[in-house]
């Protein structure tokens, strides 16, 4: 099931400029990023994919420009508005980012202690639901992250940023360091989840078989700004050189051949 | 919309009417009111009047599933959306399996079982120090027959981190134990009108033990804690397996020459502690009970044999190389993450702590038992 994109957008940025020192990485950047979608955000090394999405999540302030979040003005939101909007998204870091000194189950429990009445038993039970959701096996949740592979630090991370049924959630390279087989289940496992509880998914990769695989949309982060946006046809179409590179070289013609093959088969 | 719960009783059971939006704030007094209406009859859970239904409530209706199936009737859904009846699948599907729950078990048997491992694995460690003092031996020995292998760059350095950045503090803290014991024993003696035994006090206690013992455990802090470090985070970082693979030796190329470092500086530390502390002694010893500088040079020259400052620096080479090697060895027990270096760090301080006190306890006792 595909949700079709409504033209209803949960993240609208205007005008976003950020730099670090003399350094700007944007610069009168636009975007939308419409509910229920799965956005996929591409650009070379260096042209702040990642601090698009840390800019956000309200992790680093741009210099300019106005970033709204479910209609919420992330720059200006209050201390309370800020509490209340964190709690309607997740952010899943590169490699998980869990706290080494909690278990897997303690990690996925801890946006839910901010939660109110909520029973510890219940509480352990979600998270247990969360882990087995994410598709980690049951008694991962005992372990500690330095006990866990690099995919399963990855699928924890997830469980932790899907705790408090977020409506956006944020994948900063979901399938960086996997093998093919379990990025291919990763990728499965976001488009399912997005399509049961109705997530909009902003992702950062490199993976092209991501892109070909989930994504709705992807947006081409080039000079500054987001060059086009648009479905994979659409980008296969576009004339920019960069562009045109990234979708139609080697490894995107690899990429393409398989999900035909995976159509025809 | 806020969550509503609504049961009415029915011919057939009990009618669950949910409406609103649910989040995780809903789901302690939906679960109750789910599992209470499973466990006594057919429920009927009616879900038309939901705007929206988060995986906590979809959990609760598939566990409220599972109870009343077990209790031997049936739970019905009425008026679930497509994307609702699809995430209460999901949500089924991905229940944990109680059969793999695991029970840890408390008994005496599991609490033997933790102390014997906890033995063993002590018995262990020791085994791993004796290993990396005979690595740190023979790796030297093989640096005597080839010097060319030997790091004197590297010794070096570490003699000056673990030698002489150490002096000020370690001179500074000898001085005020120098002053301390001048102004207690002052108070102490002055009864007897023993005053001038004051001299004899402080050389016997600083040459003797304080000297050194302070300086160890002072050096023990400083440097097993930045040996572990820094030879942890190389570990961390796969430095030392890059090393291996190179054909560079790292008990050569990191342990020798920071132990060898320690070997020649603690030494050299005591004794500027010995004299540090005299110092500040005797300027105490001036100060409160006016005993002059040459007075109390010359007590100091008269009455105390050069056996006390023996015994004392005697000492100095064990502190050095159990330091060095608990240092090392912590560092190379540094797993793969960040929490097990500030783990291995702070346990490589308390352990070559203890050690100094422990191996001068030993010295104490042995030279008791010989009468020097």
């Amino acid at each position: 099931m595909t949700v079709a994109p409504e033209q209803d957008p949960v993240i609208r940025l205007r005008g976003i400029r950020t730099q670090f020192g003399s350094h700007v990485v944007h610069d009168g950047l636009d975007l939308d990023v419409y509910r229920g979608e799965i956005l996929g955000v591409v650009g070379g090394s260096g042209t702040g994919k990642s601090v698009l999405l840390r800019a956000i999540a309200g992790l680093l302030r741009p210099a300019e420009g106005e970033i709204e979040v479910l209609g919420t003005n992330v720059r200006e939101a209050g201390e309370a508005e800020r509490a209340a909007l964190e709690r309607r998204w997740g952010v899943m870091f590169q490699d998980g980012a869990l706290f080494s000194s909690l278990n897997v189950r303690e990690n996925v429990e801890v946006p839910m202690r901010a939660v109110e009445g909520l029973d510890p038993a219940l509480r352990r039970a979600m998270a247990d639901l969360k882990i087995s959701m994410s598709g980690l096996p049951y008694l991962a949740g005992d372990k500690y992250p330095s006990e866990l592979s690099g995919g399963m630090r990855k699928r924890a991370g997830l469980a932790r940023a899907l705790a408090l049924d977020p409506e956006i959630v944020f994948l900063d390279e979901p399938t960086a360091g996997l093998d093919p087989i379990g990025a291919a289940d990763f990728d499965t496992l976001i488009r399912q989840l997005s399509d049961t509880m109705g997530l909009t998914v902003f992702l950062v990769t490199h993976d092209l078989d991501t892109l070909h695989a989930i994504c709705d949309r992807i947006a081409v982060l080039a000079e500054k700004k987001v060059l086009v946006t648009g479905t994979m046809d659409e980008m296969l179409k576009v004339d920019h050189p960069w562009v045109h590179d990234y979708f139609h070289g080697p490894r995107a013609r690899a990429a393409l051949a398989a999900k035909d093959a995976q159509k025809e088969g | 919309m806020p969550a509503t719960v609504t049961t009415d009783q029915t011919d057939d059971g009990s009618l669950l009417r949910l409406g609103g939006g649910f989040s995780l704030a809903d789901l302690t007094g939906l679960h109750a009111t789910l599992m209470q209406a499973a466990a006594l009859g057919p429920v009927t859970v009616d879900l038309t009047e939901v705007t929206r239904l988060d995986t906590a409530a979809a959990w609760a209706i598939a566990e409220a599933e599972k109870t009343a199936q077990a209790a031997g009737h049936s739970l019905r859904l009425v008026g679930a959306t497509e994307g609702a009846a699809a995430l209460i699948d999901t949500v089924r599907a991905a229940l944990p399996d109680p059969d793999q729950q695991a029970t840890p078990a408390f008994s005496l048997m599991v609490w033997l079982d933790g102390f014997g491992r906890s033995v063993a694995a002590g018995g262990v460690f020791l085994g791993q120090l004796l290993g990396i003092l005979g690595v740190f031996i023979a790796r030297l020995g093989r640096s005597l027959l080839h010097p060319s292998e030997f790091r004197l760059t590297s010794l070096v350095h570490h003699c000056q981190e673990v030698g002489l950045k150490a002096v000020p503090i370690v001179a500074l803290m000898a001085f005020l134990i120098g002053v301390v014991l001048a102004f207690q024993g002052a108070a102490q003696l002055r009864q007897f009108g023993a005053e001038v035994f004051v001299v004899d006090l402080i050389a016997v206690s600083i040459l003797r033990e304080l000297g050194i013992l302070l300086t160890a455990i002072i050096v023990a802090g400083r440097t097993a804690s930045a040996f572990t470090a820094a030879i942890g985070s190389m570990k961390m970082r796969e430095e030392i397996d890059a090393m291996r693979t190179l054909g560079i030796d790292p008990a050569t190329a990191l342990i020798v020459p920071r132990v060898l470092a320690l070997l020649l500086m603690l030494p050299i530390l005591g004794m500027i502690a010995n004299a540090a502390g005299l110092l500040g002694g005797g300027l105490m010893s001036w100060i409160e009970l006016g005993i002059s500088p040459a007075l109390f040079v010359s007590r100091l020259v008269e009455n105390t044999g050069v056996s006390h400052l023996m015994v004392g620096m005697i000492k100095a080479p064990f502190f050095a190389i159990v330091i060095g090697i608990v240092g090392c060895h912590a560092g190379m027990q540094v797993g793969n993450n960040a929490e097990s270096l500030g783990r291995q760090t702070s346990s490589a301080v308390v352990t070559a702590i203890f050690s100094v006190i422990v191996i001068d306890a030993l010295f104490s006792i042995f030279f008791a038992q010989v009468g020097i």
